[in-house]
């Protein structure tokens, strides 16, 4: 179910900025076409060029500043001071001058189109953010003229298109994977069920006091060695190579077979659920390290590759004066 | 042998002290008789370290003692010392058992052969006086107690706690740390405490902490002469008699009420009811001339009151007409009231002019006004606009106020003159003002805050009764049709009843016979019915919305079940009455049928159905009560915690939210944060009364938290924290630029020994942009949103 009906990332504001892009290819692609300045060596020092590239430059510009924006929460205007007495809101009610005096869905409005005096939403930033950043494609492709070789210029183009490809896998993780997060935690968290392996394992070693010492000794390793996190590429792979967990289970199996003392085949079932129990929550758990590693994994490659690209965009341009 | 003294001051609690030590300070010949083998017997059993307040806040203190808020050993101490410097003439252990004689010549016998005679009696014995015992075999051994001086006194015991009030539980809840600790309730269920210690309780009991015995009463206590335990607690139980062995008995089970002992001493009382207090004159003084009661007993229960009465009887003994020590406040209050010169025309004016407070005492009428304050609007002003929210109570001293409702079936004005009230619709509801109020010529009012109304309303049956009579048809008019003639209302209203409904009870069933017309005063129910075998809910009406008229008209049974979704309080109109209204009426018709007709069309249950119980599962968790409450699409987020960075970031560095925790249910999760309910729960018991509601809704802590913790603990959803004070600084865009992730936090060495206060979600109240946690989602995941508005999403 979608709570929020039409303010998704993609939707948001029916749309807007996806329109604001659209507009800006659509009359990029039109100037292009109608120049037609294909094949002329000089291409880059053509007022068309500048343009594309004056207006791609600017739209990185904004696309930084999203970063910026998300870590200052927002400018906030001063509080008005009216958490006095009752007596006292009515006065200042009563000297009305402002939206105090609206109703709630009205005065939602106006905080709407005051909000962006004020850093707007992220929301809005952030959909703004992936509009743009896709229009750049064809912006500075445009802009390029098509004419690439081993120099800063074409670093500079690459470095972005590199940006733009991993910004699209982050949008891609931001669309699909909360829903995954939700249906493989429900209510939990990760230290809630960190927690209730950590009572479930406790719990297997009690139930594996009476059991032979081989048990004993699967238990105690599915306890010490089972991995949850692991470096990137375990995390990533959400997986352990011969999972001690897995193995115990596999071995109490086996060993249960040769088992026949009175009481110890239900000992042995018992200890055998807790740990499939055990199993069940290591899997969520790892799945959980998996998904969050890849929302987060791609934003560490976009902020310094975009830095990166700052940079060599910073150099394009001083290097182009040296072309006039 | 007799003694004689020119007052003899009974009972040593706060009044009583206070008299004597006001009558030590002028050198009048006095004695103070407390029966207990200490002074101020109630507050010395408070439970160790207890805070004692010192409400009323507004009220001066007018004694010879000081007193301040504290803790019972500073308190105790402090006095214990004032006493001795004053030179009061205190006789603990003396009890009194009668009083006889007249004005000038009391006689006070005390033990066999003493007798003290006396000019004037100050009584001032409280209410706790005469504490109820176990009334069976063995309840004056020494191992069965009355009361709890300090719980961390006993370790590793057993012990059996009685009562179920809120020193009971909160002695088993004390000694629970350190006991084993048996609650025994005569009662079947834990009623009679506070909402918060009932669920400390209920949290010890799943815990394990405290065992209970429910409708079980002591049948004798024994003594055990071997063994570990020392006595043998023997009680009825619904399984039969138990006997259980432990090292002691805490029995708490109040106190007698000392009316008895005040009639034998000839004073009277205006009626048979229990909670009635003697009749005393303004200085005081009871039917018996120079007998003067004071205090608890007076119906003063709080400290400082008891405190500037002892003085004050004192000071009318002595002849000396001194001004009350709320008189002072009460001129202020009046002093915006034309043709008002004392205080006295005042509290007259109010009691001419408001019938509805015609049952108060004038003792009770000026507590009432300290509470309130007196407005003198011009004429125009607006009182309270449309969709405000205002929860305070009206009454019309003099001139006039029209009301202007506007509601989907047209607008209508209602005009008041003096003596009416209005206002109580929005005080009931706790939901925004239906209606805007204008002030007429020369209209001078009485607002009184919700809180001082709802106690009013508790406290005394005669306003709540005058209230509800006419309420009740202001309710119809507003709900049903506002051109109904009065002949028509009186007969509507006619065997009209009140009824009230608990958190998920249901108020009729899907198939049950049509009983009458259902008004919401108070509350939010949804309605729903089966659908393939599952319920599945229709809509929710809240407060000030009707239901039940489907079937009213259809003459069917209910067609749906209507469920409380939270405290919910509604008229039941009689069906006849209705029926018979409507067919006379046209425009009432017209009306309750273009309602009918939206009902139909919402009664439609949704194809595709409601999201797999979604509603019921918020309805669960207390949305049905919230006026506005964040809700996050867990489709949507990214779990990046902006939310809660932005909350703390403009909350001085502490989050009021927590994204992680609450429930989740499908992709919908309820973070843990303010709802704003409608009733606010932390409201209940704030000492200072600091916890607000803005105009527009958000319920927010003011300024004066004392730190107590009371709405923390009263607050079902976690949603309140205590916090220390520090200074915050937000980020820069430089620092922001320059990747700097964390904001910096000065800690003031000064600051960490303050007590923490309450800090709460106030949805950013003043911040034009709007709550920043929704600002601060970069997926749009993050929504706040009224149960009304929830619902047209969903549906």
């Amino acid at each position: 179910m979608n709570l929020s009906q039409s303010s998704t990332l993609i939707k948001y504001k029916n749309y807007r900025y996806f329109k604001i892009a659209g507009l800006l290819v659509a009359v990029a692609l039109v100037a292009y076409v109608s120049v037609k300045p294909a094949d002329s060596l000089f291409y880059g020092g053509t007022w068309l060029s500048f343009v594309l590239g004056v207006t791609s430059a600017l739209i990185i510009i904004v696309l930084m500043l999203y970063g910026v924006r998300k870590r200052v929460a927002s400018k906030v205007p001063e509080r008005r001071h009216y958490r006095t007495s009752v007596v006292h809101q009515q006065e200042e009610r009563n000297a009305q001058d402002d939206f105090y005096a609206l109703h709630k869905a009205e005065r939602r409005k106006r905080d709407i189109r005051e909000g962006w005096r004020y850093g707007g939403t992220l929301q809005g930033w952030l959909s703004a953010h992936v509009y743009l950043g896709a229009s750049l494609i064809v912006l500075a492709s445009l802009h390029t003229g098509f004419q690439f070789s081993w120099n800063i210029h074409t670093l500079t183009y690459v470095l972005m298109l590199l940006v733009i490809a991993n910004g699209f896998y982050g949008l891609f993780t931001y669309l699909n994977y909360p829903a995954l997060i939700t249906r493989n935690m429900g209510e939990d968290t990760l230290n809630g069920l960190l927690l209730k392996i950590d009572k479930l394992d406790e719990l297997a070693r009690i139930r594996a006091l009476d059991l032979p010492d081989e048990v004993n000794a699967l238990v105690l390793k599915a306890r010490r060695e089972t991995r949850l996190g692991g470096n990137l590429l375990q995390q990533l792979s959400g997986s352990q190579h011969d999972c001690p967990t897995d193995a115990a289970i596999l071995g109490i199996r086996l060993l249960s077979k040769t088992l026949i003392a009175d009481d110890q085949p239900k000992l042995m079932r018992d200890l055998y659920s807790v740990l499939l129990q055990k199993q069940k929550l290591v899997l969520r758990v790892r799945n959980e390290i998996k998904i969050k590693a890849s929302m987060q994994l791609w934003l560490y490659l976009h902020t310094p590759l975009s830095v990166a690209l700052l940079a060599a965009l910073f150099t394009h341009i001083v290097a182009i004066f040296f072309y006039w | 042998m007799s003694e004689h003294f020119k007052i003899a001051i009974v009972g040593g609690g706060p009044g009583g002290l206070s008299a004597a030590a006001r009558a030590a300070e002028l050198g009048i010949s006095h004695v103070l008789l407390e029966a207990a083998p200490h002074i101020a017997d109630t507050i010395h059993r408070y439970q160790k370290g207890k805070l004692v307040r010192a409400e009323p806040m507004q009220l001066p203190l007018r004694s010879a003692l000081s007193f301040y808020a504290g803790t019972r050993e500073n308190i105790l101490r402090t006095w214990q010392q004032e006493l001795a410097e004053l030179g009061v003439n205190v006789r603990v252990g003396a009890a009194v058992s009668a009083i006889s004689g007249q004005c000038g010549n009391f006689r006070i016998p005390l033990e066999p052969g003493k007798t003290l005679t006396a000019e004037f009696v100050v009584l001032s014995i409280g209410l706790q006086g005469n504490i109820r015992k176990l009334g069976v075999p063995g309840e004056d051994m020494q191992r069965v107690q009355y009361q709890l001086d300090d719980p961390d006194e006993y370790s590793n015991e057993t012990i059996i706690v009685v009562g179920d009030g809120d020193a009971g539980v909160e002695n088993a809840l004390a000694l629970s740390r350190q006991n084993r600790v048996i609650l025994v309730n005569l009662h079947e269920e834990f009623s009679n405490c506070a909402e918060a210690n009932f669920q400390l309780l209920m949290t010890a009991v799943t815990e394990g902490h405290i065992e209970t015995r429910v409708s079980t009463w002591a049948e004798r206590v024994d003594t055990i002469a071997k063994g570990d335990f020392p006595v043998a607690f023997v009680a009825h139980t619904p399984q039969g008699l138990e006997r259980i062995e432990c090292h002691r008995v805490i029995a708490r089970l109040g106190a007698e009420p000392p009316r008895k002992l005040l009639e034998n001493f000839g004073v009277r009382f205006p009626n048979s009811d229990t909670a009635s207090v003697p009749q005393l004159s303004e200085q005081y003084e009871s039917n018996v001339p120079g007998l003067y009661i004071v205090g608890a007993l007076a119906g003063y229960p709080l400290i400082k009151q008891a405190m500037n009465q002892g003085y004050e009887a004192v000071e009318y003994i002595t002849g000396n007409p001194v001004e009350p020590a709320d008189e002072v406040l009460l001129r202020e209050k009046f002093a915006g009231v034309p043709n008002i010169r004392s205080v006295g025309d005042g509290i007259a004016l109010v009691r001419r002019n408001l019938p509805l407070l015609e049952s108060l005492t004038t003792l009770q009428l000026r507590e009432f006004m300290l509470d309130s304050s007196v407005l003198a609007p011009r004429s125009g002003e607006v009182i309270f606009a449309r969709s405000d929210y205002n929860n305070s109570f009206y009454s019309i001293l003099e001139g006039e106020v029209s009301v202007h409702v506007e509601g989907k079936d047209g607008a209508a004005v209602f005009t008041m003159g003096a003596g009416d009230f209005f206002g109580e619709m929005g005080l009931l509801s706790g939901r925004r003002r239906s209606g805007t109020a204008i002030a007429g010529e020369n209209c001078v009012l009485v607002e009184t805050p919700r809180r001082s109304m709802l106690k009013l309303l508790n406290a005394a049956s005669g306003v709540q009764r005058k209230l509800d009579e006419v309420s009740l048809k202001r309710v119809v008019l507003n709900y049903l049709d506002a051109s109904l003639p009065d002949s028509e209302l009186d007969y509507l209203v006619q065997g009209a009843k009140f009824k009230q409904y608990a958190f998920g009870e249901v108020i009729f069933k899907e198939g049950d016979k049509a009983d009458g017309l259902y008004m919401i005063r108070r509350g939010s129910v949804t309605v729903s019915r089966m659908v393939a075998g599952k319920e599945q809910v229709l809509a929710y009406v809240s407060a000030g919305n009707y239901f039940g008229e489907m079937a009213l008209t259809s003459n069917m049974p209910h067609s749906a079940t209507v469920r409380a979704v939270s405290p919910t309080d509604v008229i039941v109109l009689e069906a006849e009455h209705f029926r018979a209204v409507m067919e006379r009426n046209s425009s009432m018709r017209g009306k309750v049928g273009s309602r009918y007709l939206e009902r139909i069309s919402q009664g439609e249950p949704n194809p595709s159905g409601e999201p797999g119980g979604l509603i019921k599962f918020l309805m669960d968790h207390g949305v049905g009560e919230a006026t506005d409450v964040l809700l996050i699409d867990y489709s949507q987020c990214i779990r990046c915690n902006n939310c809660e960075r932005a909350c703390a970031d403009v909350h001085g560095g502490i989050s009021r939210l927590n994204r992680g925790a609450g429930p989740t249910f499908e992709q919908v999760h309820v973070p843990v944060s303010c709802r704003h309910c409608e009733h606010p729960h932390c409201m209940k018991d704030c000492p200072p009364d600091v916890i607000r509601r803005s105009v527009h809704g958000e319920v927010f802590i003011d300024d004066g938290c004392i730190g107590c913790g009371n709405c923390l603990n009263n607050c079902p959803y976690d949603a309140i924290q205590m916090a220390g004070t520090s200074e915050y600084k937000q980020l820069t865009v430089w620092e922001a630029v320059f990747g700097r992730r964390k904001h910096r936090e000065v800690r003031n060495e000064a600051d960490a020994n303050l007590p923490k206060k309450a800090v709460k979600c106030d949805m950013c109240m003043g911040i034009i942009s709007g709550p920043a946690c929704v600002r601060a989602c970069p997926t749009g995941a993050a929504l706040r949103v009224s149960p009304e508005e929830f619902f047209s999403f969903v549906r």
